[in-house]
């Protein structure tokens, strides 16, 4: 079951604070929802702090970031 | 291509260059003509744009500065550039006005954003160390509040049009600047005849400097708030390398250029009350840990459609017509005549009222 965060419209540190509270939760593959490349940058760099592999989609000036430990 | 710049603009070496560039051209403005350890100072240069709009009368500090406007237009050009220009509204925009209005006048408590409280360190103003710490503190407290649930809720795309306010306002101040209209006798548009006001680099150096800076910025997301927030919150030091590229890089710059003098009092558009140097910047430093960016994020944010930003700067310009108008700002040290300034029973009643009311926002808005 993937765990999905929508941190659309958001602006940081709120992505990653939600994103963060998901890696710590400890389910995954995880699905984060951001508009802004800012978001995005930031979203990628903490999971990847966790040790967390990230790929991302773009659809519609939207991104997908899927993460995975 | 592109995607590959912004890897870059996003790594480490990323955000120290474009501290250092800040942290070069900053003193080399000031030697161009900017007011002592004022090279760059965004809550100054709004002040100074207020004053110009006669929104303020503090006669010494009126001047529609340059930089302030190229740094909104170099952000928008940098976002357009990168297929980042996203117009968005709609997070609490008043809230986020209000924040402007303390944050400015928590920064003119003290006489300075966190860029020129960096300056001032770099040319040896040893007040500077009392307002960092304040902001510092402010942030801090601010990050309790952002562990607690605080945020001022989602913002959504909106019409092209609202990205493009805050850019064509400063075509519009860029055209006041350039033909310099006076519109009554005696009244706007106002330029300071003496005092930091009156001193400033050319147009086209301001200009120059302006773009190269808000590109840069803008690509990074350089900010000083989040520098220190985001090793608060999460031992993040990606931001604050930047921060510490532009305190060295400053400094010696100020070496070369022989504008560094070490000390406390009469230091240049300063005070040495130590207290409310403090008390300032912990004010100022939580109302953009709130509002989620330092006064030069705001702009780069607003320059790439963000409206809330936007309000944010206005909230700032309106507080500088405030914090003059009603005496809330610091008075500098007069040298000649061996005083201490600092700010009026007004000034520390309102940076008090401030702290107030940006707890009450961090207690009140928040996801349960």
């Amino acid at each position: 079951m993937t765990k999905k965060v929508d941190a659309r419209g958001f602006s940081c540190p709120q992505p990653v604070i939600l994103t963060r509270r998901a890696i710590q939760a400890g389910e995954f593959p995880i699905e984060v929802l951001v508009e802004t490349v800012t978001s995005r940058e930031n979203v990628r760099r903490a999971s990847e702090k966790f040790g967390c592999q990230v790929e991302v989609e773009e659809m519609g000036g939207e991104f997908t970031l899927t993460i995975t430990k | 291509m592109s995607e590959k710049f912004t890897r870059f603009f996003a790594s480490r070496w990323g955000i120290v260059l474009a501290g250092a560039v800040i942290g070069a051209l900053a003193p080399l403005l000031q030697k161009a003509g900017n007011p002592p350890n004022m090279g760059i100072c965004v809550a100054c240069f709004e002040r100074d744009i207020a004053g110009a709009l006669g929104l303020h009368r503090a006669a010494v500090v009126q001047y529609i500065r340059p930089e302030i406007i190229a740094f909104v237009l170099s952000a928008t050009i940098a976002a357009l550039l990168f297929r980042e220009f996203k117009p968005r509204a709609g997070s609490a925009p008043i809230v986020r006005f209000v924040l402007g209005v303390f944050a400015m006048i928590g920064s003119l408590a003290f006489l300075g954003c966190p860029w020129r409280t960096l300056l001032r360190l770099a040319g040896g103003d040893l007040n500077a160390i009392l307002g960092l710490t304040g902001l510092a503190v402010g942030v801090t407290i601010g990050v309790q509040f952002l562990k607690a649930g605080y945020n001022l809720g989602r913002s959504y795309k909106t019409y092209t049009a609202v990205g493009w306010i805050m850019p064509v306002i400063m075509i519009g101040l860029l055209l006041l600047r350039i033909f310099k209209p006076q519109f009554s006798e005696g009244g706007a548009i106002f330029f300071s005849e003496d005092g930091p006001g009156s001193m400033h680099a050319p147009l086209y150096i301001s200009l120059g400097a302006g773009l190269v800076i808000g590109f840069l910025a803008q690509r990074t997301r350089f900010c000083t708030m989040g520098s220190i927030r985001d090793v608060v919150l999460m031992g993040d030091t990606h931001l604050i390398s930047g921060l510490g590229a532009l305190l060295v890089v400053a400094f010696i710059a100020n070496l070369i250029l022989r504008q560094v003098s070490f000390g406390f009092f009469g230091q240049p558009v300063a005070h040495s009350q130590h207290l409310w140097n403090f008390l300032g910047m912990v004010l100022a430093g939580l109302a953009f840990a709130l509002a989620g960016g330092c006064p030069g994020r705001q702009l780069f944010l607003s320059g790439e459609g963000d409206g809330d930003a936007g309000v944010f700067v206005l909230g700032m310009i309106v507080g500088a017509g405030f914090a003059h108008n009603f005496a809330l700002a610091g008075t500098p040290d007069s040298v000649a005549n061996g005083t201490v300034g600092g700010i009026s029973p007004y000034g520390m009643a309102a940076v008090i009222l401030g702290l107030v009311v940006c707890l009450v926002i961090g207690l009140t808005m928040r996801d349960k």
